[in-house]
């Protein structure tokens, strides 16, 4: 395999570059690299805007942020809908904070929605971009041409709600050059990532995992895409060879990557298990969620695949098993709708102006009398009641306090346990003195005592406590009139808050 | 309009009566005109609708009498019948018609505007009645939804473009010359959907432009709402069938003809795909995209 047949996959601009005469041929090239790269004018845009918002926001790197925030969007694009708008700020606040730590909370959060906002356009009537750039058309005139295109786009999700992902430019250009065939890239990725993990490699294995979850959430994309539209009609389908071909690949295709996927969990899960080095645990457990969530995207794309089929038999039934009728001779969508769409919008508008003006019916128009005129000027406005109905008062029953102790014992028992950390107590005389306060008491205490037997070293850790209560066995048995069992020793260990806080860092 | 021949043809045959109008069937055939003007009314619910009907059926010197009432205040008539009622609509001019101005503010001044919502009127008449069977079909009821048509209609785009990559061709319209963009990229550009302030469906998107189509078809008494799923599901009424197949149909037809485009196809294959991509003609059969 080394022939120079190669090349013919690099793409025809860079070949076309040194060539003198600009024909339509290099200029195609060109016009393509001048739409990947009007791409990411949105982005530089950002950074140069941020001077002209109100307040000090030059810290921010904007594009950064922007591009964090396009990752985000495509990594939680879900199969149904896309990725929620809060979510998508909410994780973007961490990395926006991180670049200026000092700056309040909801400062972080304006800035987070103020990049996602732009990358949506929220401002322009299509919400998205448009460039403009020249071409030579084949007759060798000059030509400005319009490229629109958007980044972040808002689709409809269930009830009412709206979602974002980003745009099929926004990947290519933006989250990485993805543009291939999908199913070789992601076995490609996928042998690659059982060979890092298999040498233990997790660092590299982590980047070509991320990768294959980019590849995953592209597939699913070409497939939902693939399936909105046999849904719509079935009969716009090839249903002799065509999908049921489709749906046997993407099939096999989910049995596939479930087996793969599986057996690199069980490697990993072996990996964080034994590994020694926190952080290779760690990178191992990231590891695992990535995988995780791989499989359960395929999960969820092969129910869609098994649904399908039943979709198209009752679809089939009702569309091609009725009757055939008398037609009308208008079919809409082949007389109408797909002629009219590739036409120029000046040429379009008639026909859709005509539709129109045929199509919506009558209305009947709204005459008003002076007298019902004058009555209607002089009505008050109906007062709305600005507080809303009166609450009615809750009926409120008193839970009985069936507590075992009370918060006063709990107080006592903690006063008695809380020892000066170098003289540790058995456990007889804690409750002997707890007796002579109340007879109630020795319960508590033997609870506590036990309890500290396994003390929570890890809450502790988290929480950066200072001291904690520890019980120890040392053999001696417990000579006491209500309980029985081992003579505790319990002792208050000092804890080191400050090398805690450090190594937590 | 083959109504108005099958209820004429028994007036024709019949004896006419020579009994003279009087102000009573005046009153009486206006009523009936009154009744189709308001086209969300059913005739089962009224007793004194269901009861005109029957008399413009039976008697065919009323019958005349009303279509007259009719055709002098400006109105077509589609159907009188038990199911449609009295099936009027607004004739060319009449101020019953309904104009884009009023309709769409923005629609008056920008033509992308304007066509979007025109498209969206044509986009669910042809997701309602797929095959030209369903519009023939007097017991057809046709449902959509308003993703639904936004996705039909974005999935025809998607088709378009792919076509012109293709062919390598550059779609990007000249700058100075807005009237000559491909009339699909105006929708393809346009955002689906998109978040507001109050919560509400953005007007300016294209779900908001296909709500406010069905919002007013609904109206006219063209639709029933049945859901909220999918932006709103509904269903076609017997009116929305006559109006279609009668009048918008064939006036977008007449149009599109002037154009010098010819659509051809057998009557039979509707949303099919094409068969061969190498067919530039995206006239019949261009068809629902599929993407395999």
């Amino acid at each position: 395999m080394t022939s120079p047949a190669s090349t013919d996959s690099v793409p025809p601009q860079l070949s076309a570059g040194p060539r003198p005469a600009p024909g339509p041929a290099a200029d195609e090239g060109l016009a393509r690299r001048l739409r990947a790269l009007a791409c990411t004018a949105p982005l530089h845009d950002l950074d140069m805007r941020k001077a002209n918002l109100a307040g000090e926001y030059t810290v921010y790197g904007m594009a950064e942020v922007a591009l964090a925030a396009i990752d985000l969007v495509t990594l939680n694009m879900d199969f149904d809908t896309g990725a929620d708008h809060e979510q998508i700020v909410a994780r973007l606040v961490p990395r926006i904070a991180a670049q200026a730590p000092a700056r309040p909370v909801a400062e972080h959060e304006r800035v987070a929605r103020w990049v996602l906002e732009n990358l949506i356009n929220v401002g322009s009537v299509d919400r998205g971009f448009r460039a403009v750039y020249g071409t030579f058309a084949p007759d060798g005139t000059y030509v400005r041409r319009d490229y629109d295109f958007k980044l972040i786009e808002e689709v409809p999700g269930y009830g009412g709600s709206v979602y974002l992902r980003t745009t099929d430019e926004a990947v290519n250009v933006l989250v990485g050059a993805l543009d291939t065939d999908v199913t070789s890239a992601q076995i490609a990725a996928e042998v690659k990532l059982e060979v890092l993990i298999s040498r233990g490699r997790l660092a590299d294995a982590q980047l070509a995992a991320e990768q294959a979850r980019y590849r995953t959430v592209q597939y699913a994309e070409t497939l939902r895409k693939a399936l909105d539209a046999t849904r719509r009609n079935v009969r716009a389908v090839d249903w002799l060879q065509a999908v049921p071909d489709m749906i046997a690949e993407a099939l096999d295709h989910v049995a596939d990557r479930y087996r793969h996927e599986n057996a690199i969990l069980t490697n990993i899960r072996k990996a964080r298990d034994e590994s020694e080095d926190p952080e290779q645990k760690r990178r191992a457990a990231e590891l695992v969620d990535i995988v995780k969530d791989c499989i359960r995207r395929h999960t969820q794309l092969q129910s869609r695949l098994l649904e399908a089929g039943p979709l198209f038999r009752a679809e089939q039934d009702r569309q091609a098993f009725g009757t055939p009728m008398t037609t009308s001779g208008i079919d809409l969508y082949g007389h109408l709708v797909a002629p009219v769409l590739p036409l120029p919008v000046e040429r379009a508008l008639r026909v859709t102006d005509a539709f129109f003006k045929r199509g919506t019916g009558l209305r009947t128009p709204v005459a008003v009398r002076v007298a019902d005129l004058v009555d209607i000027l002089l009505t008050p406005p109906l007062e709305r009641e600005h507080l809303g109905a009166e609450m009615p008062e809750p009926d409120l029953i008193a839970t009985p306090d069936d507590s075992r102790f009370s918060e006063e014992q709990l107080a006592a028992a903690k006063e008695l346990l809380n020892l000066p950390p170098d003289a540790p107590r058995r456990l007889s005389g804690l409750l002997a003195e707890a007796r002579r306060h109340d007879p109630e008491l020795p319960y508590l205490v033997a609870l506590l005592a036990v309890h500290a037997a396994s003390p929570p070293v890890g809450t502790a850790y988290r929480q950066g406590e200072e001291r904690l209560l520890f019980a120890v066995d040392d053999g001696t048995e417990l000579d006491d009139p209500e309980f029985g069992g081992a003579d505790l020793i319990v002792g208050m260990a000092l804890l080191d808050a400050a090398g805690m806080k450090a190594d937590r860092a | 309009m083959t109504e108005h021949v099958e209820w004429s043809e028994p007036e024709a045959t019949a004896a006419p009566a020579n009994a003279p109008v009087t102000p009573a069937d005046a009153a009486d055939a206006a009523r009936l005109v009154a009744f189709g003007l308001q086209p969300k009314l059913q005739p089962a619910r009224d007793q004194e609708y269901t009861e005109l009907l029957r008399r413009y059926r039976e008697d065919p010197p009323f019958a005349r009498l009303a279509d007259a009432v009719a055709a002098g205040l400006g109105l077509v008539v589609l159907e009188v019948s038990p199911r449609a009622g009295m099936a009027v609509t607004a004739a060319e001019d009449s101020v019953f018609a309904v104009r884009m101005g009023d309709y769409a503010r923005r629609a008056s001044t920008d033509s992308g505007d304007r066509f979007l919502h025109g498209l969206a009127h044509l986009a669910v008449a042809a997701l309602a009645f797929p095959r030209p069977e369903d519009l023939a079909d007097d017991g057809y009821i046709g449902r959509v939804s308003v993703n639904g048509v936004d996705a039909f209609v974005r999935q025809a785009c998607r088709r378009l473009e792919e076509r012109a990559e293709e062919t390598g061709e550059n779609t990007d319209p000249a700058t100075d010359a807005p009237g000559l963009e491909a009339a699909w990229r105006i929708w393809a550009r346009r955002s689906s959907t998109g978040a507001t302030k109050d919560a509400r469906r953005l007007a300016g998107s294209t779900t908001g432009i296909i709500a406010k189509a069905v919002a007013f078809l609904t109206d006219s008494g063209f639709l029933q709402r049945t859901g909220d799923d999918a932006g709103g599901t509904y269903r076609t009424t017997a009116r929305y069938q006559l109006q279609v197949r009668d009048m918008a149909g064939s006036a977008a037809m007449a149009e599109l003809l002037e154009l010098g485009i010819v659509p051809v196809t057998d009557g039979t294959a509707t949303l099919l795909p094409a068969e061969d991509a190498d067919d530039l003609e995206l006239v019949a059969g261009a068809g629902l995209p599929f993407h395999s």
